[in-house]
C-alpha cells in the first residue's frame, strides 16, 4: 500500500559499508553493562516521508543521500534476519537531520512532504527478551525524547501534530491543603508561603487566576529563576541573622572595587574590561537535571543555553568551556539505582552532546575539568560556560522602552522544555525521567549559529536584549518587562506546529530564540529574513506595569509585574555551621611504595590524561586559541590555564578552572578558599596577569531545606569570598543549581558532593604565554609555596582508601607570589610551570616530565617526610622550569618560599629522592591509560 | 613592490552556507596572503554570478554547512552544483584557482568539482568513530596543483573533522596518483585511516584544491602548538601565497 509509512514508497534505509563505529560503540556499551556479547551489530538510518515518491524521485533522493562508496540503500520494510529495534522520535521532538532531508527535495523539486528520521539496529545474535529491553533502554534508546519498537517497525512522528488546541483553565484557591494538591499537580515547586501570596494577590485582584498565569508565577519564583536560597535571610542555630549570600557575595566584589568589573551581577553575564576598549562576557550554567535523564540533549541544550546567555549580554561568543562530573565509569550495575542511567552512559551522552553543540556553532571548547565521584553516580553535574566580546563603546542598552515592539527571533516555539525552571528545582526520583521528559530537547547549533551571525548584524537596532532560558517567554518578557510593562499576542508566535495550549506557548523552552526590543522592528526583521531565521513581533512593552498576553480574544494572563518580581515573600533559613576539618595527617603518613603510589595515582580517573574528551572538542577554530588543554611535544601533556589570543591582537585572555568536591566533603569553608585559589593559579601558571582577574562562582548543591548541607554553602560563600579579596579578584557572575538531591526507591534521600566552580578569567599577554611541559635538559626545577602535612580530601587518600586530617589551608602569601611569578613570567626567566593539585609534587613533576619528554631528577624536597614532600596537595604551590643561567635572578624575585628541587635530564626516567627511579614510558602509559 | 602588492590585489570569493563557521579564520589567511575578501552565500551566488566573474579566487570554507544533518558537506554541495555549478565551472575553465577546506572539499566532492566525484570518491567517518581535533603534518606532493607546486616545506595544522577518511577504490587510488592529483598526504600518522594517506586531491587542471585539514588556522608562528618550546612550524599561509600569487595572473 503505497500511504503504508513503511512501504517502498515513503521509508529509506541506508546503512553503512564496511565497519560502522557507532555499532561497535554498541557493542562495547552492551559489554560495559554485563549484557551478553551481541555479536555482530549493524546500524541503519532511516528516512521516512509522508508523501509517497515515485520511482524517478525515489532515485533522485537515494543520489543525494546515499554515498555508493559509503552507503547502501533500501526502500520499505524487509523481514529482518536477526532482531531489530527501530528507534524514532517523540513528536515535537527536533529532528534537525529530517528538516535538511526536506530541503535537499525541495532543490532537487521532490514534493516529500512531511520528513523523520530515526535509527534500525540489528543484532545477529539472540537476545533474550529482558536482555534486549535492558539493551534498548540503557544504549539504544531513550524514552525521554524517542519511541521504539523491537523486531517490527516503529511508527514515525508524522502527521501527529495537528491536534485541537487545548482551551485556558482556571482555578480556585482553596485552603493550605487544595494548595498544597494544587502544588504537586501542576509540579509548581513553590513553597506554602508563597502559595498564600498568589492566592492573596488574586483575592485582591477579586478574580480566579489562569493556568498561564500560575506557571508564569512558579516558573518567576522558582528556584533556578528566582535564587530563592541565595537571597533568603539566613539565621544560624543560635538565632544570629546573617547577609542573603548573593548579598555576600556582591558586597565582596563591591569592597574591591576592581576597574576591571564594568557591571557585575546584573544581567544575563558579568562583564569585564582589561584594556579598557575591549569588554568580554562571562557566564557559566549548569544543566544537570536535563542531563541526568537525556545526557545528550542535556548537555546539548546546556552549552545552547549559555551561549543563548552571553549574546542576551549582547556580547559576540568567542569560545565555550566546560566541567563535568560523573560516577564511577566502572560501577557495577546492580549499584545503580533504580531509574538512573549508568554513569559510562551519561559520560558518552554528555562528551556527545557538548562537543556536537561547540563543534556545530563554531566556537573553540577551550578549557574544562572531567571529574568522577560516586557521589553522583545518580546526579551527574555539567557546567557549561562561555565568554563574548565587544566593545566599550557599544550602543548603550536602555530599553526597553513604552512603545518599543516585543520580537521573538531565531527557533520556532513547540511542546518542549516544558517546567524546565521548576524540574531543576525539584529533587529526583526513580520517576523522575519519565515524567520529566517533556522538560528536555535536542538542541539545533545550526539554528543559534544563525541566530548569532544575524544579532552581529543587529547592534544598535535594539534597546533590549535577552535569552529564552527557563521559564521561555513568560521569564524572558516578565524580566524585560519588569516596571514597565508589555502585552504579547500569542497568535504571532511562530510555531513548530498547531495544538499548543496557551500556557505551553507561553512556558515553552524550545531553544535557540531571543526577546528584543526595539521602536522599529523593520530592520531586525529584515536582518533575519537575510539568515533564514523566523522573527515576529509579538506584542509591544506598554508602561503599565502590567504584563497582559492574549490568545485570541480572551486576555489569558495579566499580572503585575511588581508583584510577579518583588511579591514573593523573602525565605528565611536556618543553617547549622560545618565543623572546620583539623587533626594531623591520617594513616597518608603511613609509609607507600613511593614508584608504585605515583603510577596508580597517576591512572586515577581524576588524574589521568584526559586526551579522548579534548581531542572530541574543536579547540582550534579562531585560530586564537595560544596555550591549548593539551601541550607539550606531542600535544597530549594536560595544560593548566588555556590561552586565548585574537589572531590580530597582543592580548587576550587566560582560563583557569578550580573545583574540588573531596575538600567539599572534608571542609566547605576552606573549599571556597582553596578553589578560588587553585582557579587563579592555573591562569597564573600559563602567564596570565594576577592583577588583571575577574571570576566566576558556580554552585551545584544537595537540598537546601538540609540545615547542614546549607551550612556547608554558607560556609563556602564564607571562604570564596575571603579568598576573593585576598586576592582581588572579584566575582562579576554566578549561578546556583540546588536540589542536586536523589530520592532513591529505599526513601532515602543523597545529596551530591558540595560543588563549587570557580572559573577565573585574566589578561594575558602573547609574549609572556608558558606551558606545563619541560623545555630542555640541565635546567633547574624550583618549587613554590610551602608543603604541608595536610591530606583530608587529597587523592593519595582517595587512593588508599583513608580519609580524615585537616584539609590544606589556603596560603596567605599566595597573592604575592603569583605577583612575583608573574614578573618573572613577563621577564623571560620562566620555561615551564606546572602547578601542584591532585596527587601532589610527584604528579606534578611527572606530568612536566610526560608533557615535555624529558626525565627529571628530584634530589631535595621541601620536608624530610617523603609522604608529605611527594603527595601532599599543600595549596599555592606551582613548579617552574628556569635556565641555570637565570636562576638567581629568578630566586631574587621570588625572594621566598623558593626551593630549588632537582634538574631536567636528557635521561627519559624521573628519579625521585628515596625512590626507585621510574621510566617516562612507565609514567606515560600509567598516565594515558588510566580508566577515563 | 609593496605598493604593486596593494594595487595587484585579487578578489577572493569565500562562500558559506548555513553552519559554515571557519570563513572568518580563511578570511584572515587570505588578507595576510594579499588578496581582499568577499563573503557570499550559495544563494546569493546563484542569483546574481557578478561577484564571482569580478574575483580571481573561490573558496569553500569549513564548518557544518547545514549542521551536515544529510552528510558532511552533502546539501551544501547539492546547493553549490544546482545553483552556480555552471558559473562555477568557467570560472575554473579561466584557469582561476579554487580551495575547498573541510566541510567546503566534502561539498566541491559533491558538487562533482573534482576528479571521479560523486560516487569514485567520498569522505567517510573517521577511522575513530568521532569527530577529531588535533594537529598534523601534511607533505604537498602534486607539482599539478597551483596551491602546492610553489611550497617547499610540509604545512603543520589542525584537522577538526568527523568526516574526513578519504575513501577510494584502490584502481582510483592509482588513477589520481598517476595523475598528479594528490595534492597534499599526511605526513607521519594518518589521523582518520584515509586510502593512501591522502589529505587532498587536486582536479585535473590543478587550479582545483580539496584538503581536509586547516591551514588557514596555522598563519601566524605563535598558532603553533610548539610555539612556546621554541621552535617553529610550517605555516598554513604558504598555501594561501601560493593561492593569491597565483590568483593576481588570472
Amino acid at each position: 500500500m503505497r500511504s503504508d509509512p513503511q512501504g517502498p514508497a515513503r521509508r529509506l534505509v541506508i546503512h553503512s559499508i564496511g565497519p560502522d563505529p557507532r555499532a561497535e560503540s554498541v557493542r562495547s556499551g552492551a559489554k560495559s553493562l554485563l549484557l551478553p556479547d551481541l555479536g555482530a551489530v549493524q546500524v541503519a538510518q532511516i528516512v521516512w516521508c509522508s508523501t509517497p515518491l515515485a520511482d524517478d524521485e525515489r532515485c533522485r533522493l537515494t543520489d543525494f543521500l546515499v554515498d555508493p562508496l559509503l552507503q547502501t540503500a533500501q526502500w520499505g520494510w524487509v523481514e529482518p534476519l536477526g532482531q531489530t529495534v527501530e528507534v524514532a522520535y517523540l513528536p515535537g521532538v527536533t529532528d534537525s537531520e529530517a528538516r535538511e532531508v526536506q530541503r535537499a527535495a525541495l532543490i532537487l523539486g521532490i514534493e516529500v512532504g512531511e520528513v523523520a528520521t530515526g535509527r534500525l539496529y540489528e543484532v545477529q545474535v539472540p537476545v533474550a527478551p529482558d536482555a534486549l529491553d535492558s539493551l534498548v533502554r540503557r544504549l539504544l534508546a531513550n524514552p525521554v525524547v524517542e519511541r521504539w519498537s523491537v523486531s517490527g517497525p516503529v511508527l514515525p512522528p508524522l502527521g501527529t501534530r495537528g491536534a485541537v488546541a487545548p482551551t485556558v483553565e482556571r482555578f480556585v484557591l482553596g485552603d493550605q491543603a487544595a494548595l498544597a494538591t494544587l502544588n504537586l499537580d501542576r509540579a509548581m515547586a513553590l513553597d506554602p508561603e508563597e502559595l498564600l501570596a498568589v492566592r492573596d494577590y488574586f483575592a485582591r485582584e477579586a478574580r480566579t487566576p489562569t493556568d498561564v498565569e500560575l506557571e508564569m508565577i512558579a516558573q518567576t519564583w522558582s528556584e533556578h529563576c528566582a535564587h530563592k536560597t541565595f537571597r533568603a535571610r539566613l539565621l544560624d542555630e543560635s538565632g544570629v541573622e546573617f547577609r542573603p549570600l548573593l548579598q555576600r557575595i556582591r558586597d565582596t566584589t563591591d569592597q574591591i572595587a576592581s576597574p576591571h568589573v564594568v557591571s557585575a551581577f546584573v544581567g544575563n553575564a558579568g562583564i569585564v574590561t582589561y584594556d579598557g576598549v575591549t569588554t568580554l562576557a562571562l557566564k557559566c550554567e549548569t544543566h544537570n537535571h536535563p542531563s541526568a535523564v537525556e545526557p545528550f540533549g542535556g548537555a546539548n541544550t546546556g552549552v545552547g543555553g549559555v551561549i543563548r546567555d552571553i549574546l542576551g549580554a549582547a556580547h559576540d561568543p568567542i569560545v565555550c568551556t566546560d566541567i563535568l562530573c560523573f560516577g564511577p565509569l566502572n560501577l557495577a550495575p546492580a549499584l545503580l539505582p533504580a531509574g538512573s542511567l549508568h554513569p559510562r552512559r551519561i559520560h558518552d551522552g554528555v562528551i556527545s552532546g557538548v562537543a556536537d553543540y561547540g563543534n556545530k556553532i563554531g566556537l573553540p571548547t577551550i578549557a574544562g575539568a572531567v571529574l568522577y565521584d560516586e557521589g553522583y553516580v545518580a546526579n551527574p553535574l555539567v557546567f557549561a560556560g562561555c565568554i563574548g566580546r565587544s566593545t566599550l563603546d557599544a550602543p548603550v542598552l536602555s530599553g526597553p522602552h513604552t512603545g518599543d515592539s516585543v520580537i521573538v527571533m531565531g527557533g520556532r516555539t513547540g511542546r518542549d522544555g516544558i517546567r524546565g525552571a521548576t524540574f531543576s528545582s525539584l529533587a529526583m526520583d526513580a520517576t523522575t525521567g519519565e515524567v520529566a521528559g517533556a522538560s528536555v530537547q535536542i538542541g539545533d547549533p545550526l539554528t543559534e549559529r544563525l541566530v548569532m551571525e544575524a544579532l552581529r548584524e543587529c547592534v544598535g537596532m535594539y534597546s533590549a536584549i535577552t535569552d529564552c532560558g527557563a521559564g521561555g517567554l513568560s521569564s524572558a518578557v516578565g524580566e524585560m518587562a519588569e516596571g514597565i510593562g508589555a502585552t504579547c499576542e500569542l497568535d504571532r508566535v511562530p510555531l513548530k506546529y498547531h495544538g499548543l495550549a496557551p500556557w505551553e506557548i507561553w512556558l515553552s523552552e524550545s531553544q535557540e530564540r531571543m526577546v528584543l526590543a526595539a521602536r522599529d522592528p523593520e530592520p531586525i526583521r529584515k536582518v533575519c529574513e537575510r539568515f533564514g531565521i523566523d522573527s515576529a513581533v509579538i506584542g509591544t512593552f506598554t508602561g503599565s506595569g502590567r504584563i497582559v498576553v492574549t490568545s485570541g480574544d480572551a486576555v489569558v494572563c495579566d499580572l503585575d509585574t511588581s508583584f510577579l518580581h518583588d511579591g514573593r515573600p523573602q525565605r528565611t533559613m536556618v543553617f547549622r555551621r560545618p565543623l572546620r576539618s583539623q587533626g594531623g595527617p591520617s594513616k597518608a603518613s603511613v609509609p607507600v611504595p613511593l614508584a608504585e603510589t605515583l603510577l596508580l595515582l597517576l591512572a586515577h580517573p581524576n588524574i589521568c590524561s584526559r586526551s579522548s574528551v579534548v581531542h572530541r572538542y574543536d579547540h582550534e577554530i579562531g585560530g586564537a586559541t595560544v596555550v591549548r588543554p593539551l601541550t607539550g611535544h606531542r600535544n597530549e601533556g594536560h595544560s593548566d590555564g588555556t590561552v586565548w589570543i585574537d589572531p590580530r591582537a597582543d592580548e587576550g585572555f587566560a582560563v583557569g578552572i578550580g573545583v574540588n568536591p573531596w575538600y567539599g566533603l572534608a571542609d566547605p569553608m576552606e573549599m571556597g578558599r582553596l578553589v578560588v585559589d587553585e582557579a587563579i593559579r592555573n591562569a597564573v601558571a600559563s602567564g596570565a596577569d594576577p592583577s588583571r582577574v575577574t571570576l566566576l562562582d558556580n554552585f551545584s548543591w544537595g537540598d537546601p531545606r538540609d540545615p547542614e548541607v546549607l551550612g556547608q554553602l554558607w560556609a563556602t560563600v564564607e571562604g570564596m569570598c575571603e579568598a576573593s579579596n585576598a586576592f582581588g579578584a572579584p566575582f562579576v557572575s554566578g549561578k546556583d543549581s540546588l536540589n542536586n538531591a536523589w530520592t532513591g526507591t529505599d526513601g532515602v534521600r543523597t545529596s551530591i558532593p558540595p560543588t563549587l566552580v570557580v572559573t577565573a578569567v585574566a589578561a594575558v599577554h602573547a609574549d609572556h604565554v608558558v606551558t606545563s611541559d619541560l623545555k630542555e635538559s640541565g635546567n633547574a626545577l624550583v618549587l613554590l609555596g610551602r608543603t604541608e602535612s595536610a591530606f583530608g580530601g587529597s587523592h593519595v587518600n582517595l587512593l588508599l582508601g583513608t580519609g580524615g586530617g585537616a584539609v590544606p589551608r589556603a596560603d596567605e602569601f599566595a597573592p604575592a607570589r603569583y605577583l612575583r611569578l608573574h614578573e618573572a613570567m613577563s621577564t623571560g626567566l620562566v620555561r615551564s610551570c606546572h602547578d601542584c593539585s591532585e596527587g601532589g609534587l610527584a604528579v606534578t613533576v611527572a606530568e612536566m616530565c610526560i608533557a615535555g619528554g624529558f626525565g627529571a631528577h628530584i634530589d631535595v624536597l621541601p620536608t624530610d617526610d617523603a609522604i608529605t614532600a611527594w603527595f601532599s596537595e599543600s595549596s599555592g604551590r606551582l613548579v617552574v622550569e628556569v635556565r641555570r643561567g637565570d636562576l638567581e635572578r629568578f630566586l631574587d624575585l621570588m625572594e621566598i618560599d623558593a626551593l630549588v628541587i632537582g634538574e631536567v635530564t636528557a635521561d627519559p626516567v624521573l628519579r625521585m629522592a628515596g625512590g626507585i627511579p621510574v621510566p617516562l614510558a612507565n609514567l606515560a602509559a600509567a598516565w594515558s591509560g588510566g580508566t577515563s | 613592490m609593496e605598493r604593486g602588492h596593494i594595487v595587484n590585489a585579487p578578489t577572493a570569493l569565500v562562500v558559506g552556507a548555513p553552519g559554515t563557521n571557519r570563513d572568518a579564520d580563511v578570511m584572515l589567511a587570505l588578507e595576510l596572503a594579499g588578496a581582499d575578501c568577499r563573503r557570499v552565500t550559495p544563494g546569493e551566488l546563484g542569483a546574481d554570478p557578478t561577484p564571482l566573474e569580478s574575483s580571481q579566487l573561490l573558496v569553500l570554507a569549513g564548518g557544518f554547512s547545514y549542521g551536515d544533518n544529510t552528510g558532511a558537506g552533502r546539501l551544501f554541495g547539492l546547493e553549490i552544483d544546482s545553483l552556480a555549478g555552471d558559473s562555477i565551472r568557467r570560472f575554473i575553465s579561466h584557469g582561476r584557482p579554487v580551495l575547498g577546506i573541510c566541510n567546503g572539499f566534502q561539498a566541491l566532492v559533491r558538487a562533482g568539482l573534482l576528479p571521479g566525484a560523486p560516487g569514485a570518491i567520498a569522505l567517510g567517518h573517521n577511522e575513530s568513530g568521532s569527530f577529531d581535533c588535533r594537529w598534523v603534518r601534511i607533505q604537498p606532493v602534486s607539482a599539478r596543483s597551483v596551491w602546492t607546486r610553489g611550497l617547499v616545506e610540509d604545512i603543520d595544522c589542525p584537522i577538526a573533522h568527523g568526516e574526513g577518511r578519504f575513501t577510494c577504490s584502490t584502481a582510483t587510488l592509482a588513477a589520481l596518483e598517476q595523475s598528479d592529483s594528490i595534492a597534499f598526504r599526511y605526513a607521519g600518522s594518518n589521523p582518520n585511516g584515509s586510502a593512501g594517506a591522502v589529505a587532498g586531491i587536486c582536479d585535473p587542471s590543478g587550479v582545483v584544491l580539496g584538503l581536509m585539514p586547516h591551514p588557514e588556522n596555522h598563519v601566524l608562528q605563535r598558532q603553533n602548538p610548539q610555539a612556546a618550546r621554541g621552535e617553529r612550524g610550517g605555516l598554513g599561509l604558504a598555501l594561501f601565497r601560493a593561492g593569491v600569487d597565483h590568483a593576481r595572473s588570472c
